[in-house]
């Protein structure tokens, strides 16, 4: 058959309704202190990965929290647990355990 | 001179105004359009950040106003200021030697973002639709349902042009945090969604309260504010959002959809403007004289201002401009 060059784009909503939040829950079970995020970005602003890749850190684990788990395995494959983003957390968040557990309850994404 | 005061609303304001001002040897008289005292806090459950119930505040305020003896006009509505005083609907006018304005706020009429639809969908309510169900002591779907997941709309009435409101009302974000809380303990399998523009928790504890709704209580918040709402086949509510923190859109289905609804200046404002000289801010609310150390004053001799006609406050804020004001009427008047 021709190829014409169309395609369909997919949506790009996030679906609260359809996402699985089975490995999210888990996530936030191992590190609940995650639950307080508020977002400043700091992590974000100091990783060593995110200023030499497209790695962003607070939007992984947002997505993460969404149930929405394609590509953040990968992603999380950037990270050198380097350990400054806990440093600067504000909230006294784990995030060099965060990344650890993604990779974990992700494993099967 | 005289020592009669016209104070203008019986809410926790005027009370307190009441009391501290016949502490001083004024003789207040409070004007009060409801039938009872109390002001929009009747209406209340529990108050932020420390789930007081209302009662425990409104009921010594009462009790302090009827020991006291201070005279109380209850369905008294003020239709304007006169030269020493106010003119009650039906002309008669109540004089003294000073004049306390604690007319208060309204409450933004949700109806007006029609894309939310309040009034229209069954399952969209109000956070004084919330409160009223805590009092009533039960809290269901228009179905009769136990809501299962519930999404609050911070800002509704607040920060937004197309409803005229460049003001934070800035007490809603607590109030939405306590009534999540609140639905959470009531339902606890129940999801709860906030979506917020900004979270202020200026207050004490108020902070606090936002982190152990979180970790606690797992109220997730979502930054990102609804931009419409549409009721299902099945009488739910889908809403529709930006994750703005991922930068994707985001759907999801809900039971119950509240809108935390902000305040707006009181509705006789420019009534009490144009009778007694006064000056309607921006904002709808009353221009005190100034933010600092004429706070409570209006810039007109003889009239004062305490509580929320002059902008959003807490309960606590409006106490102390309670007593604030019977400082400077007092010495007003030589007492």
């Amino acid at each position: 058959m021709p190829q014409f060059g169309f395609s369909i784009s997919k949506p790009r909503a996030i679906n609260l309704d359809t996402n699985d939040q089975v490995p999210a829950e888990r996530l936030l079970q191992e590190v609940p202190e995650l639950k307080t995020c508020i977002a400043c970005g700091g992590c974000t602003a100091t990783c060593t990965a995110g200023n030499l890749t497209d790695f962003n850190f607070r939007k992984m684990h947002t997505l993460v929290r969404r149930g929405e788990y394609r590509e953040v395995y990968e992603q999380m494959d950037k990270c050198m647990l380097c350990g400054k983003c806990r440093l600067v957390c504000p909230r006294g968040i784990n995030t060099r355990a965060v990344v650890i557990k993604i990779k974990r309850v992700l494993g099967d994404y | 001179m005289d020592k009669r005061v016209v104070i203008i609303g019986g809410g926790v304001a005027g009370m307190q105004a009441a009391l501290a001002l016949k502490e001083r040897g004024a003789e207040p008289v409070i004007l009060e359009k409801e039938e009872r005292l109390g002001g929009k806090l009747r209406d209340w459950h529990r108050l932020f950040p420390t789930f007081t119930p209302a009662a425990e505040v409104l009921e010594p305020l009462r009790e302090g106003i009827a020991r006291a003896g201070i005279e109380v006009r209850t369905g008294a509505e003020v239709e304007c200021l006169s030269e020493g005083g106010a003119v009650l609907r039906g002309g008669e006018c109540i004089e003294g030697g000073a004049t306390v304005i604690c007319s208060g706020f309204d409450v933004f009429d949700a109806r007006i973002k029609e894309e939310y639809g309040y009034g229209i969908y069954d399952n969209v309510f109000t956070t004084v639709d919330v409160e009223r169900m805590f009092n009533e002591g039960r809290v269901a779907t228009a179905q009769g349902g136990v809501p299962q997941r519930i999404a609050f709309l911070h800002c509704v009435g607040s920060r937004d042009e197309k409803v005229g409101a460049h003001h934070c009302s800035k007490v809603c974000c607590i109030t939405g945090v306590k009534q999540a809380i609140e639905m959470k303990e009531m339902f606890p399998s129940a999801e709860i969604y906030n979506f917020y523009m900004d979270i202020r928790m200026f207050g004490p504890g108020y902070e606090e309260l936002y982190r152990r709704a979180q970790l606690e209580y797992n109220i997730n918040f979502v930054r990102g504010r609804i931009s419409e709402a549409s009721q299902t086949i099945d009488g739910r509510v889908q809403i529709k959002a930006e994750d703005t923190l991922v930068g994707r859109p985001l759907k999801m289905t809900v039971d119950m959809l509240v809108l935390i609804v902000g305040m707006k200046g009181g509705s006789r404002n420019v009534a009490f403007a144009g009778s007694g000289g006064l000056t309607v801010a921006d904002n709808g609310f009353m221009q005190p004289q100034d933010s600092f150390l004429g706070n409570v004053s209006s810039g007109r001799k003889g009239i004062f201002y305490a509580g929320t006609v002059t902008a959003p406050k807490n309960i606590g804020e409006s106490l102390n401009e309670g007593v604030a004001v019977a400082a400077r009427v007092a010495s007003y008047l030589g007492l």
